[in-house]
């Protein structure tokens, strides 16, 4: 069989193919509807919803329910005809398969131990994202688009999360699915797993660029202060920047949600930019010190 | 012959019928209403709902949805815990057993493993859904929160779900998964810091995870009990909790300009 059929037909791949179409269609479904209110908005008329009368419960939504229940169970049973679960072979300490692939929803996560030290990538990121969620509507201030779709009114809060959501969570999952073979190593869909394949790509770390040993006091200090530059760096530019052009914002923003905002954001940005870092420069550390490296 | 109505007359007259229906149903404003708030089921509606609440296209009913892959998981997964034994000497046999013995057993299976992963995607997709409706604006903030716990926890369930069968796949999974424990910052054994606690693989994260060094009988038996009861039990009191809020946060949200 072709490889790439039988990669996606894989019987526990299958749930990720309907994940790629059901996100799809319910991404396209919701800009879709942002942007008739966006044109509803700029229009100033109401948007979807707005003048919504009611209904009974009893039977409008219990039936639509009832429906929907059904559908969803029909589904589950089709799927579950057609699709037997794996079963591998009973658990064996002692036969590391190649590549250990965690539950396919970590990883994600699991594509950011290429990137970052596990400590970061399995503990304090996650953490982090978990954190960020949760901190979302007490640091998100702007008072529109509640309870509609919207692009226009919140753009920024809107692309800042679809990239965490599409880009980081979601496409790094697919390509963890997808293009990770042996030894984490990239691999097409319709490219033959080679277990013996090594990759020799001289990584170096980031003061070697510049000629001084990464492990040296000069090195450590270097990358103390460049990782340093770019947390306070990018804790403070935007504020100078808001300061110029927005200062009204920055003063309803307060410090508190300043601080955590901010520090959210650089964040996640050092993972695109490590990613970067990786693929492009081939650096694999910025910072070595003795207990961690960056 | 008596006729159908008839028939469904003298039924609705029946002591057993009305013991178990308490009253008629008459399709009046105060019946529809009564059939709601008489129900400890329905009773999670209002009596009334706006109307993108019965179209779709606002919540996608995703939120539901998700329930209700919950509610499919517990009947499965119960059914499911007649035919297993946690531990390493049967759990595996009990899964073949389950293919090739249980009446319906490859089909309880599927169900219930094709369930989880389409709760987790709905999951995700109600998150998004409540994050492009700004669903999480005041006063929602706080049901947000407990939401994206709800999170964590499907992604939990899933995960301590996955060691149960003792195969290869879900013995590597949790291996690598528990491995990011030990490297938790202090508490983890090769986390950094962790030198200055005295902490090693054998009072570690990974070790209180595992119930051991490595993953074995404790581990399957504590992912086990975090599977079946420990987090079903926090999940579903949260999902009261969460749902409580949708009604006492003003039902499902609307426009405010
Ligand atoms: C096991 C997981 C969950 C279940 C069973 C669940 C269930 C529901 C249901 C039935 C509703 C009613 C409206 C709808 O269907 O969209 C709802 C609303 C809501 N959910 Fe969830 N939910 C879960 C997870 C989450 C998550 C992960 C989040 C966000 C991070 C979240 C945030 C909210 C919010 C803010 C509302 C109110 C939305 C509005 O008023 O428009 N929930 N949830």
């Amino acid at each position: 069989m072709n490889p790439f059929i039988e990669i996606i037909t894989q019987p526990d791949n299958i749930a990720i193919v309907i994940m790629i179409f059901m996100v799809s269609f319910f991404m396209v479904w919701a800009f879709q509807q942002a942007f008739h209110n966006d044109r509803l908005l700029a229009a100033g008329l109401p948007v979807d919803g707005e003048n919504d009368k009611f209904v009974d419960t009893f039977k409008p939504l219990v039936r639509i329910e009832l429906i929907i229940a059904l559908v969803v169970m029909v589904g589950l049973t089709i799927w579950s005809i057609a699709v037997d679960a794996p079963l591998e072979e009973i658990a064996n300490p002692t036969l590391t398969p190649n590549p250990a692939k965690a539950p396919w929803y970590f990883l994600g996560l699991q594509e950011l131990l290429v990137y970052f030290d596990p400590w970061l990538a399995g503990v304090v990121l996650p953490s982090l994202i978990v954190v960020g969620l949760i901190a979302i509507p007490y640091i998100d201030i702007n008072p529109k688009g509640n309870g509609y779709y919207t692009f226009a009114e919140r753009k920024w809060s809107i692309i800042i999360f679809s990239f965490g959501f599409f880009v980081l969570w979601l496409l790094l999952i697919v390509i963890g699915v997808f293009f990770r073979g042996p030894g984490w190593l990239w691999y097409w869909p319709w490219q033959e797993w080679d277990h013996a394949r090594v990759v020799f790509e001289p990584f170096r770390d980031l003061s070697s660029v510049v000629g001084i040993d990464s492990r040296s006091l000069a090195g450590f200090i270097l990358g103390a202060v460049v990782t340093g530059a770019y947390m306070i760096g990018g804790m403070v530019w935007p504020y100078m920047y808001w300061k110029k052009n927005n200062p009204e914002f920055l003063t309803q923003l307060g410090m508190v949600r300043y601080i955590t905002t901010v520090f959210l954001f650089i964040t996640m940005m050092s993972i695109p930019i490590k990613m970067v870092l990786r693929l492009v420069f081939l650096i694999k550390y910025v910072w070595i010190t003795p207990w961690f490296s960056i | 012959m008596k006729s159908l109505p008839e028939i469904t007359n003298q039924v609705k007259k029946n002591l057993i019928w009305k013991s178990i229906f308490r009253r008629d149903y008459r399709n009046t404003v105060r019946d529809r209403a009564q059939a709601v708030f008489g129900n400890v089921f329905l009773h999670l509606h209002p009596v009334q709902v706006r109307e993108s609440a019965v179209k779709l296209r606002f919540t996608w009913g995703m939120g539901g949805i998700t329930f209700f892959a919950y509610l499919l998981l517990i009947i499965t997964g119960v059914v499911l815990m007649f035919y297993y034994h946690p531990s390493i000497d049967q759990a595996y046999t009990d899964i073949k057993d389950l293919e090739f013995q249980v009446p319906f057993g490859v089909i309880l299976r599927n169900l219930h493993r094709w369930g989880a992963h389409f709760m987790v995607i709905v999951v995700m997709i109600h998150m998004f859904r409540v994050f492009m409706t700004g669903s999480y604006k005041a006063p929602r903030q706080f049901n947000w929160g407990v939401g994206v716990i709800l999170l964590v926890l499907t992604f939990l369930l899933s995960f301590t779900g996955y060691l149960t069968p003792w195969d290869q796949l879900g013995f590597w999974a949790i291996t690598v998964g528990t491995n990011m424990g030990a490297a938790t910052p202090l508490l983890g054994y090769q986390g950094p810091f962790s030198e200055f606690l005295h902490i090693t693989p054998f009072n570690d994260v990974r070790f209180a995870l595992l119930g051991g060094a490595l993953v074995g009988g404790n581990a399957l038996l504590r992912s086990y009990i975090w599977h079946c009861i420990a987090i079903p039990l926090v999940a579903t009191i949260l999902m009261f909790v969460h749902f409580w809020r949708v009604r006492k946060d003003g039902g499902i949200s609307k426009p405010q300009k």
